[in-house]
Formats: structure tokens, sequence, C-alpha cells
């Protein structure tokens, strides 16, 4: 009740001030800092989380005494969240954990010519002892 | 079902039919985060397989990313302010600031199309690699979501000039006004693993 009738919003004035500042700031730590790749992403993705909660309780009414803090069904956006977490990390880890495809990665390419090399000799070789046989 | 009316509180939490409605919109949202959550997995699983296409460090440019999430960010702070305005009584502001963010809206769309056509002129289409494939499947999809919201609205606003400020009208605004916020909190999320990302790796 006590914001509803006030002529400017607090609540969502201090929301849109937060997150123009986040967004700048994350912006500042992606292309303006020095930190290291790793960090950068931890840092930004932190920052966009933050974000997303300030949208949900400064603008989405999440908590609101008004409609008995009835409206909101906490248990199934958070099972939506945790999906979201595992679909994304899961298919993270399933697909490209440990694995490179590097177009510019010349050492990799490298093996991979010295890889493939070897191998052709070895299968000359082996064409050679089936043709001995 | 909507026999007992309170007298007080918001309009749109005053019939239970309009708060299972709002009960029912939140669960949606649930369904939402999980649709764009497989999105989301395609494009990191994707990330970097842009075969001989334009990679998007090339092509991304902070100024006009940046444009269109100031843009997104108020168009949600004033849709906010419109929903503000709603329980304060006042159709009028309601309108007027519901106004502010479809133009706001409708200004993200055409830089998301101008953007779209300029990849696509720098050779990078759905058709160009794995990369771009997911990169505007998943862009795309949060634009359509926009696209969809706009429509949503003004036809909102023709029933709210026809009907006015009712317990049934109240409750289709406050659930267009958490639409948009969603659409905010997709787009952050776009706007950062995305573009910053992508131009940081």
């Amino acid at each position: 009740m006590t914001d509803h009738n006030k002529r400017i919003p607090t609540q969502h004035v201090i929301g849109f001030a937060l997150s123009i500042a986040l967004t700048l700031l994350a912006a500042w730590t992606a292309l303006g800092s020095n930190l290291s790749t790793m960090w950068i992403i931890s840092s930004i993705m932190i920052l966009a989380v933050i974000q997303a909660g300030i949208q949900l309780f400064m603008f989405m009414h999440v908590v609101e005494s008004d409609s008995h803090n009835g409206h909101v069904p906490w248990n199934m956006m958070f099972h939506g969240a945790v999906l979201a977490a595992i679909l994304v990390a899961g298919s993270l880890f399933v697909m490209s954990f440990g694995f490179t495809h590097d177009h510019d990665g010349e050492n990799h390419e490298q093996h991979e010519q010295q890889d493939s090399g070897d191998h052709s000799d070895m299968d000359m070789e082996g064409d050679g002892e089936h043709e001995g046989h | 079902m909507s026999s007992h009316e309170l007298k007080t509180g918001p309009l749109e939490y005053r019939r239970q039919e309009d708060q299972m409605t709002i009960l029912g919109f939140w669960i949606f949202l649930g369904a939402e985060i999980v649709l764009f959550a497989t999105l989301f997995a395609t494009y990191a699983v994707l990330f970097g397989r842009t075969a001989d296409s334009t990679p998007p460090m090339e092509l991304f440019e902070p100024g006009i990313v940046l444009i269109m999430t100031f843009l997104l960010l108020t168009s949600s702070f004033t849709c906010g302010l419109a929903i503000h305005e709603m329980r304060r009584g006042n159709a009028k502001a309601l309108r007027n600031w519901m106004i502010v963010t479809l133009v706001l809206g409708t200004a993200f769309l055409g830089f998301e199309i101008y953007e779209f056509i300029h990849y696509a002129h720098e050779g990078a289409t759905m058709q160009s690699s794995a990369y771009w494939s997911a990169f505007f499947t998943l862009a795309g999809t949060h634009g359509l979501h926009v696209t969809l919201g706009i429509g949503w609205v003004i036809l909102l606003l023709i029933q709210l000039a026809k009907r006015g400020l009712t317990p049934k009208t109240s409750r289709k605004f406050f659930v267009i006004g958490l639409y948009w916020h969603f659409l905010d909190v997709v787009w952050i999320f776009i706007f950062t693993s995305v573009y910053l990302i992508g131009m940081v790796v």
C-alpha cells in the first residue's frame, strides 16, 4: 500500500538506476578492464544474475503484501531457474568439456597433421602387411 | 469462482479468477525460462564453430548493442511506471507510459533488424555456420517475443480506450507488464553471454 499512492515510485527509480549502472559496469568489465577472460566471464555473469534479480524484485512485484505474496509460484520459478542452469551447464559439460575446436590454434593443427601423418604411415605399413600375407 | 470480489487492494487482485490468471502467467514464464535455456545451451555449445564465416568478434559492435540494451531497460522502467499509475487509478497516465514503452520497444526492434541485415551483408546468416544459426535462433526468438509483445500492447490499449480500467483490463495490463519485464531479463542474459562474451573471447 505504502508505495502506490506516491507520485514518484521510488522503488522503480532505484531499480532503473541500478540496472543502468550494472549494465555499464558489465560493459566496462568486458571491454575496458584488464582482467583475464575467465574472470571477465564469471563476473559479468554474476552481474547479469543480480540485474535479473533487480527486475524481479523492483519491477515485477514478486514480493508484495497487497497480493498476500500468494500470486507467485515460487517453487515453479525456482524449478525453472534450476532447469535453466542444468541445461546450460550440463550441455557445456557434455558437449564441450576438454574438447578444443580452435580455428587459430596452430599447435593444435600441427599436432593433427602429425597425427594424421603417423596414421597414414601406419596404414601404409598395415596395407603392406596385408599384401604380404 | 469470481463470486466474491474484494473491495480494496489492486484491481487486478480483487477477483479470484484474475488472481488465478496471474498465477498461470507466472507458470508460463517458468516454461519460457526453460525454452530460452535450451537456446542458450545450444548457443554455448556451438560457440566458436563459425566454420569459414566471419567470427562474431569482427561483427559485434559495443555501441549499437549498448543502445539496444538501454532502450529495452528504459522500456522496462516505463512499463513499470505504467503499472504504478494503473494502481493509482490513473488510466490516462497508464496509456501514456504504455505508449512510451511501445515506442522504445519498436526502436529496439528496429535496431535489431538493422543489426541482422548488417550481419547478413557481412556474410553471417542463418546458413553460414553452426554458430550463426544458434545466434540468430536465440536473438531472433527474443526479437519475436518483443514483436508479439508490441502487438499485444496495441490490442490492450484499444481495449483500455473502449472499456476503461476494470478488474479485467487491469489484470491484462499487469500480465503484459510481467511479460515485458521478463523479456528484459532474457535480454540481459543475451547482452552478457552473447554480445559481451562474444566481444571478449
